[in-house]
């Protein structure tokens, strides 16, 4: 077996130009299987990432009637979920861990000689848990803040570092948010920018009792976020909250509803379904290179098989059996788009740092990838190796000894 | 003693197409363990048809052949591939040495391909006896473009013995060397001769098939004379005939 071995690396070695070029199809389809699986994988966990910094099973009501797979919850319409839906979510709907009704806007927020522009959030106590808010220091603000709308916020970090400069801790400290002072409690852990590309980081949450009497004077929710106590659970919760709602509002039966539903699943899959156009355009070229590949390495092969017809007869006549002709050409097929495919996944395993580095991709190349392209390459050997080889195997020797 | 070579009424034809050439038309022929047997005969008389098939590289298209008692007609493929592995050493005109390896690695090509297979190790002893025995030990690592052609013949005939074989084979072995390495070439063929191994030799030159035991000449297919050889040359002699006669020549 090893002496097979070291004819086929010898043949592959004595025209090393050939066989390089032979390769370079396999080469090109392998590192784009690489790359493409990468960047498949790479964009599949960033979105994975995204949705599990959401929070945990988590469920969006907005307000405003949306078809399935129309605008997403409705935005643009006015906010129609009230105090009193709020209320009787968190006093009936079961299996439910958390909620928090939403209402956002936008101020000039104000700190010593420093302003920004800074999108804020009205939201429950319930919220920095649902949404999987860590704190980096401080702590969140209470219920009894909630019901006093006390002027407390907690404040994220990309506005932190640029109101109070780039590290400092801002708790304690007061910011004038639309001329309103607001003590901040709790410095946010970053979480970086969302599927969507905005920086979650840039942000203050507040009570939505003060945000709604100080800053916005709404008196309607925009949206509502529920967390159910496991995924178990999610499809019931939201058969409740629908029938709760609906009942609420008022809803006919039949007719449509005026708020929608998301849950986090549904948004990934939204966010994933874009990657894999991308994947399959890469997979066609990834195959299409795979299989002039592989017929550059039959071509070969078969220029090989004529080349060598004598040595095949010496072999034959000292006592080869077919067989072993064969596996000497299968073998050096192999090895040949092995080789090509090893390099292949170099290269690959090369360009994908690149592409996230210049382009901005993120890749991603498991372990699973290397792999499949190394066991693709070895097939490709196996399959596009194989009609040579058994040509060779079935020449006659006489035939083969007196070939010139 | 029982005939190593057994032909009975052996015909081999060949057919291209519309075309049908018979190339040998009803051979009978026994050869026994021992004997050194030189085939001679005009070209096309059927000589090389007549080896290809004694070596077991092809099959009589009618009529027997039986090696050491096996009916080869019988035998497929692979069977015959074994069966050149292990009882046959064929020597060709060509020489047929692999170009890119090198002498010791030509002698163990049929070891590669002996069932059951043969430890490295062993191969590599085997090879360099088989090279000790033809006087080629010291060059084992030449290429064969390193190498003369008497030389290279040797190696070829070191690569058929390798094995053990019964029966050496050697289609026109001197056919490309000069008179001197023919001679020595026969020289070797003769000692091993002496040590018990059968040889089937075809030539056309009359001097090189009276280093043989047994002369035979074909004719259209066919066995026209099957005769011991009278005069037999020894090739230590002629050797030395054909030195003293240089050296007269040079003296001169
Ligand atoms: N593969 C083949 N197909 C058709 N005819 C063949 C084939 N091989 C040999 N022949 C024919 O068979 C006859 C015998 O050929 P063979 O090679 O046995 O002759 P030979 O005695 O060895 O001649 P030489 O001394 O020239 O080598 C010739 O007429 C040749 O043309
Ligand atoms: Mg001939």
């Amino acid at each position: 077996m090893f002496s097979v071995f070291k004819i086929a690396l010898r043949a592959i070695r004595r025209n090393i130009m050939r066989s390089m070029l032979t390769m370079l199809g396999i080469i090109v389809g392998i590192s784009a299987v690489i790359v493409g699986v990468s960047m498949g994988t790479g964009a599949k966990a960033e979105v994975d990432k995204q949705i599990a910094s959401m929070g945990q099973n988590l469920i969006i009501v907005f307000s405003g009637s949306s078809g399935r797979g129309g605008t997403r919850g409705g935005f643009g319409s006015t906010p129609n979920l009230t105090l009193g839906d709020y209320e009787a979510v968190r006093r009936e709907v079961a299996g439910v861990s958390g909620v928090s009704p939403e209402v956002r806007g936008s101020a000039q927020v104000v700190a010593g000689n420093q302003n920004a522009n800074v999108g804020y959030y009205g939201v429950s106590a319930d919220y920095a848990e649902i949404r999987s808010w860590k704190f980096t220091s401080g702590d969140n603000f209470t219920e009894a803040d909630v019901r006093n709308a006390a002027k407390v916020c907690l404040i994220g970090k990309t506005t932190s570092d640029l109101l109070f400069g780039e590290g400092n801790d801002p708790v304690g400290q007061i910011v004038r948010i639309k001329n309103a002072p607001f003590t901040i409690v709790g410095l946010l852990s970053p979480k970086g920018a969302n599927s969507f590309g905005s920086d979650q980081d840039d942000v203050i949450l507040l009570p939505y009792t003060s945000a709604m009497k100080r800053l916005s004077g709404d008196t309607m929710f925009r949206s509502f976020n529920i967390q159910a106590q496991s995924a178990a659970m999610l499809a019931d919760v939201q058969t409740n909250l629908t029938e709760l709602l609906r009942q609420r509002h008022r809803i006919p039966e039949g007719a449509e509803s005026d708020f929608a539903m998301r849950t986090q699943q549904e948004f990934g899959e939204f966010a994933n379904s874009t990657n894999e156009i991308m994947t399959v355009i890469i997979s066609a070229f990834a195959g299409i290179s795979l299989v002039v590949g592989g017929i550059g390495i039959m071509n070969i092969m078969l220029v090989s098989v004529t080349e060598r017809t004598r040595e095949i007869g010496i072999r034959l006549a000292v006592g080869a059996r077919g067989r072993d002709v064969m596996r000497q050409f299968l073998t050096e097929a192999v090895l040949l788009s092995v080789l090509g495919g090893l390099l292949g996944i170099a290269t690959g395993c090369w360009l994908a740092p690149l592409l996230t580095k210049f382009a901005g991709f993120p890749t991603l190349i498991s372990q699973g990838s290397v792999i499949l392209a190394f066991s693709v390459s070895a097939l490709i050997g196996v399959v596009f190796g194989f009609f040579p080889a058994l040509k060779a195997a079935n020449l006659d020797p006489i035939d083969a000894l007196r070939y010139e | 003693m029982e005939p190593v070579i057994k032909l009975e009424n052996f015909h081999k034809t060949y057919r291209n197409g519309a075309m049908e050439v018979k190339a040998v038309r009803g051979v009978s022929l026994e050869i026994r363990p021992g004997e050194f047997v030189a085939i001679m005969g005009s070209s096309g008389s059927g000589k090389s048809t007549m080896m290809n098939t004694i070596g077991c590289l092809d099959r009589p298209t009618d009529g027997r052949y039986l090696l050491d008692g096996v009916d080869v007609g019988r035998l497929n493929r692979d069977q015959l591939a074994d069966l050149r592995n292990q009882k046959l050493g064929f020597v060709f005109q060509g020489f047929n040495l692999l170009s890119r390896t090198t002498a010791l690695e030509n002698v163990e090509l049929p070891m590669l391909y002996s069932r059951p297979s043969i430890p490295t190790r062993e191969q590599y002893k085997r090879a360099m006896d088989a090279l000790g025995l033809v006087g080629l030990a010291e060059r084992a690592d030449h290429h064969p473009n390193q190498l003369s052609g008497g030389q290279q013949q040797r190696v070829a005939i070191a690569r058929a013995l390798v094995n053990q074989p019964k029966v050496l084979l050697a289609d026109e072995p001197t056919g490309n060397l000069d008179t001197r390495t023919s001679i020595e070439v026969m020289g070797v063929f003769q000692s091993l001769n002496e040590q018990g191994i059968t040889i089937v030799m075809v030539t056309h030159e009359l001097d090189i098939a009276s280093y043989a035991r047994r002369k035979i000449v074909m004719r259209d297919g066919l066995i026209r004379s099957d005769e011991p050889v009278t005069r037999r040359l020894q090739a230590p002699e002629e050797i030395a005939k054909l030195e003293a006669e240089q050296r007269a020549i040079q003296l001169h």
